[in-house]
């Protein structure tokens, strides 16, 4: 039985975004294992200037459709995007190009995406893999579930299968590949309706600039024991100073210190950074639900028995305030040489 | 205003999770469930709209006889009527869910159906996505604010980075995130009126999981760390082994 895999890559004003990289590398690693050839779909506006970039990734063939020759489909005008369209472009070029096998970053934008796409396509579905191997011909996933306190291996009972990989656990790696053919898609085969706009998205709006906890290789993060809001400063020096996002416990969010959108937890977001660092926090096993899969764990705490040290892979007792501070000047230190 | 909320049973979030000897799923034992915390926003929502708009709140699930005391609670909080939709089993996958729930979501003819964006024990976030498939209605979800008038719907949802503000009208599907609302605690009055609240059972329609679970295992423990106790002192010894060891700097 031989697999065709569509990979989808997300870009913004004309660039792709780090998930595009690692979807294709993962998808370009899963072709060459398993014998499938490797298509790579594009919704975005003026692109075709990076397809170099998604070449040295392993993409060799790309379908591009344009994103305003979607929304001129629509009944009316005047909005950023619509994800129903997006899930029906999708959907219809893995159908036309005979694709069984799609895969998504799972960014916002994806995660919206893939149970719209199973059901168009009649596919199995895996949300937020976080590991992919090639089992007699089956791709098997692991996926976390219970917030992370336990991991599935899952197969699919259908030769058709849509997933998405968990952001920033496949790393993007270039391969040995130059060539990539660029084919236009002509919307108009796509059969759009008005019912693939019945809900758009009018605006973006950016929350002032900060880097996304969800998105970051590196996260600080502070709870309870920084006693204040106003003292958070400490927290985002620290981030700073080694070009990483502040994430926030329950209780900080709860008590109105920090924004919920920094909340990392059951009831959070979950992230798996290169490094995260965890200050004042206790170790709740919501919160640690939220962080375990970090691959490099930094706790300090000045209670010696708080069960964060239990999940880290180094910490220090001890005061916070004096911590904190001498942290973020050796950072500095070694971050500038 | 006629709407309904899908609610399900999930277990507690501090329950410290152990797998069966079936290597498939999790033990139950000493586990205690609760309405899925997502589902919370979803009801309060509900029951906030019925205030404004009039109608009624009806809690739906899809399950086996377990799934009642998620209809129960969500009774507590207001909701007057639920409809159980009864599995045989207790392995069921996402797409069983969805497509159970729009079968019997197709003939309600719902204004509005209010999910949480996801259940805690699966963490799929696909169901509402999959149900606006089935029913080809449009759904919303991440929802941390929501306002309908008339039959115009503009909500805000989360995304990494920022927030969309997305525009349809009814029918519409909502998927509850944290912070769309302050769900209400029941009080004494509610609980002793959701003793008698009818909750209708149908049978379900459809069987046949799409995905098979081959294993579940507990992620891999974490060695013992290097926990230094010399407070700012240890500091440099920290970041030269992040350096050289961890190699994260």
């Amino acid at each position: 039985m031989s697999n065709k895999i569509l990979a989808f890559v997300e870009s913004k004003d004309g660039k792709f975004k780090n998930s595009a990289f690692e979807v294709v590398t993962e998808a370009n690693k899963i072709a060459t294992d398993s014998g499938a050839e490797l298509i790579v779909l594009s919704i975005g506006t003026g692109v075709d200037a990076e397809a170099k970039n998604l070449a040295s990734y392993g993409a060799k063939k790309l379908f591009s459709v344009d994103l305003a020759d979607i929304n001129s489909k629509a009944p009316a005008q005047g909005f950023q995007y619509s994800p129903s369209s997006f899930a029906k472009v999708i959907s219809e070029v893995a159908g036309s190009q005979n694709a069984n096998i799609i895969l998504l970053s799972g960014t916002s934008l994806g995660k919206d995406l893939i149970g719209r796409i199973a059901v168009k396509t009649n596919s199995s579905v895996f949300n937020d893999c976080v590991d992919l191997k090639i089992k007699d011909g089956n791709i098997i996933a692991s996926r976390p579930v219970y917030a992370g306190k336990s991991i599935i291996d899952v197969k699919a009972n259908n030769d058709k299968l849509v997933l998405s990989l968990r952001p920033n656990v496949f790393k993007a790696h270039k391969v040995e590949n130059e060539n990539i053919d660029i084919e236009k898609v002509d919307v108009n085969t796509l059969n759009l309706n008005e019912k693939d706009f019945s809900s758009v998205v009018k605006e973006i709006v950016v929350s002032n600039e900060k880097l996304d906890v969800a998105e970051a290789d590196r996260i600080v993060s502070g709870g309870r024991g920084l006693r204040g809001p106003e003292n958070f400063n400490l927290i985002e020096d620290l981030a700073a100073s080694i070009g990483g996002a502040t994430g926030a416990s329950r209780a900080v969010v709860d008590a109105g210190w920090r924004p919920h959108s920094e909340q990392v937890g059951q009831t959070g977001k979950t992230v798996s950074p290169s490094l995260y660092i965890a200050c004042g926090i206790s170790g709740a096993i919501q919160h640690m639900a939220g962080m375990s899969s970090s691959k490099c764990i930094v706790a300090i705490n000045k209670d010696k028995d708080a069960p964060i040290f239990q999940i880290a892979n180094y910490g220090i007792v001890g005061d916070v305030f004096e911590i904190i501070p001498a942290l973020t000047d050796e950072f500095k230190k070694v971050v500038s040489n | 205003m006629k709407i309904i909320v899908c609610v399900s049973l999930v277990p507690d979030s501090t329950t410290k999770v152990k797998v069966s000897d079936s290597q498939k799923s999790i033990d139950e034992s000493g586990v205690s469930y609760i309405l899925n915390p997502y589902d919370e926003f979803a009801v309060e929502e509900a029951l906030k709209l019925k205030e404004k708009n009039g109608g009624e709140v009806i809690a739906v699930s899809f399950g086996t006889d377990k799934a009642k005391d998620a209809i129960k609670k969500s009774f507590q909080m207001g909701a007057e009527k639920g409809v159980l939709i009864k599995s045989s089993s207790a392995d069921f996958d996402t797409f069983t869910v969805a497509k159970n729930l729009s079968d019997y979501l197709k003939g309600q003819n719902a204004d509005i159906i209010l999910f949480g964006k996801q259940s805690i024990d699966f963490d799929g976030l696909l169901v509402p996505s999959m149900v606006s498939e089935f029913l080809n209605i449009p759904s919303i979800s991440v929802v941390v604010k929501l306002d309908i008038e008339g039959d115009k719907v503009t909500a805000e949802r989360e995304v990494e980075g920022g927030k969309e503000i997305v525009e349809a009208t009814l029918p519409i599907i909502i998927g509850a995130q944290k912070g769309l609302n302050e769900p209400r605690y029941p009080n004494l009055k509610s609980i002793m009126a959701a003793k008698s609240k009818p909750i209708e059972e149908i049978p379900a329609t459809y069987t046949g999981n799409t995905v098979e679970i081959i294993e579940m295992k507990l992620p891999p423990a974490k060695a013992g760390g290097k926990i230094f106790t010399n407070g700012k002192d240890d500091v440099a010894e920290l970041v030269r082994l992040l350096r050289e060891e961890a190699k994260v700097i």
